[in-house]
């Protein structure tokens, strides 16, 4: 899976929580939880569907290592890398 | 026989639509069955039954608007026949009143027609009217002789449309109305208290990771649960002031504060939180959640919250004063989760920190009450793994 491809599924899975996301307005170096409104509840939802969208465990110790678009992208590819 | 009325389903709501009947006459109903859902400004409801029976006789149809306390239906008691109910209806001073039935207003759904089927009735006048107030002609039923669209049913599909795009008008009407009426009537007085949440943080954080991703814990869980155990020693920060008095409740219904998207703010209840494990009250806090974005609750979570917890911080404010839900007396509100300085045994050291406030009425309490319930608070979350 490339860059573009995990891109879409963050996106199409953000979306699904924040329907008035607009994917062309997010800066993918920012901060994202700055971009979108995300509460606690939001963010654990996000990954619990990335969990069960691609199969990929994320401990919550990980979760500093999110906080941007790009961040994310990088961590899952990693993270589908091992599987 | 028994009444089935509309239940309050809340300080700002004093009216609903009837959207379906769940039940029909003959449908035996326990207590805690959804008998209708019912349209308000912030939620479709499904209005459960308080009691037990079996189903009479239906007096209101989809499409009602109900003010609240209308008679909706008749139950039979057990072992009740429809001629005693009868009786008893007969017997009463006044027929149960219903308000002011209101037209289904049908934009939606027309069935297709055959086609070679006779041509839509609509008059020119109907015609011209729905193109100025812009409204899809070929999408209402009409109810005019056999089936024409007259320009009554064009009006009540321009309101319909008009209805939706208020909704959040309507909703922002309703905070209104009850915001302003507690501030009138409730005496809130304001207190807060920072918690050092060192243990709360690292024993949530070693629980998590112990826990598959969808049985994780957020912070708000143990926020609610010590509000609910904390109001045990509190009872006067627990219940419901009515016709001037305060009636302490049984179980602590904690109302969860809840933003929604699109605006406006809606505030269920979780019920008797302080029975619940944190895995529980976890698992309903997320539904509850979800549904109350999705605009589908039940009317006991939306009529009977004892006391509500706000936890804004979580979007990042510092703390939080809250105005209290008439006709409850207690808010409860946590800030943001921040690491600050804070002296431990003389020293100092950097530790997470949580501002909590409380609102409070005091007709009910006083502030030194106020206050040792704040600190009954930050003793319960320095425990967190008896939770």
């Amino acid at each position: 899976m490339d860059n573009q491809q995990i891109k879409n599924i963050v996106f199409e899975t953000l979306s699904s929580i924040a329907p008035e996301l607009e994917p062309s307005e997010i800066n993918p170096d920012k901060m994202l939880r700055d971009q979108v409104d995300l509460d606690s509840m939001d963010f654990l939802n996000f990954i619990i569907a990335l969990h069960k969208r691609l199969q990929v465990d994320i401990p919550e110790a990980d979760y500093a290592k999110l906080t941007t678009l790009n961040e994310i992208v990088a961590y899952l590819k990693a993270r589908l890398g091992q599987i | 026989m028994i009444e089935f009325k509309l239940p309050s389903l809340g300080a700002d709501m004093d009216e609903g639509k009837l959207l379906e009947w769940k039940v029909k006459p003959g449908d035996a109903v326990k207590r805690g069955d959804i008998v209708a859902v019912v349209d308000t400004t912030k939620a479709a409801v499904d209005v459960e039954s308080w009691q037990e029976g079996t189903v009479h006789e239906l007096l209101a149809e989809p499409g009602d608007a109900l003010p609240v306390g209308a008679v909706m239906a008749i139950l039979l008691e057990a072992g009740e026949t429809p001629e005693q109910a009868a009786l008893a209806k007969a017997s009463r001073p006044t027929p149960p009143a219903v308000s002011q039935p209101v037209t289904v207003p049908t934009v939606a759904a027309v069935e297709q027609p055959v086609p070679g089927e006779a041509r839509r009735r609509i008059s020119p006048a109907a015609r011209r009217h729905a193109m100025e107030q812009g409204v899809d002609i070929n999408a209402i039923i009409g109810t005019g002789p056999q089936g024409a669209v007259t320009l009554e049913d064009v009006d009540h599909a321009a309101a319909a449309k008009i209805e939706k795009k208020d909704r959040g008008a309507e909703m922002r009407r309703a905070i209104a109305a009850a915001m302003a009426r507690s501030k009138r009537e409730i005496p809130h007085y304001y207190l807060a208290e920072a918690i050092p949440l060192e243990r709360a943080t690292s024993w949530l954080a070693q629980e998590n990771a112990n826990r598959p991703v969808t049985e994780r814990l957020l912070m708000a869980a143990l926020f609610i649960k010590t509000v609910a155990l904390a109001t045990k020693k509190f009872p006067e920060m627990n219940g419901l002031y009515l016709d001037g008095n305060f009636q302490p409740a049984q179980a602590a219904h904690v109302g969860v504060a809840i933003s929604i998207r699109a605006g406006g703010l809606i505030a269920p209840a979780i019920h008797s939180v302080e029975e619940k494990n944190l895995t529980q009250l976890m698992a309903d806090l997320g539904d509850l959640v979800q549904r109350a974005r999705a605009g589908s609750l039940r009317s006991s979570e939306m009529s009977d919250p004892t006391i509500t917890v706000t936890n804004l911080g979580d979007q990042g404010v510092a703390s939080v004063l809250g105005i209290i839900y008439p006709p409850q007396v207690a808010l409860v509100g946590f800030g943001k989760v921040s690491e600050r300085p804070w002296v431990v045994d003389g020293a100092l050291k950097v530790l997470p920190v949580v501002t909590v406030s409380l609102a409070a009425d005091h007709r009910v309490s006083d502030g030194h009450r106020g206050g040792l319930f704040l600190a009954a608070i930050r003793e319960l979350l320095q425990e967190p793994e008896k939770l």
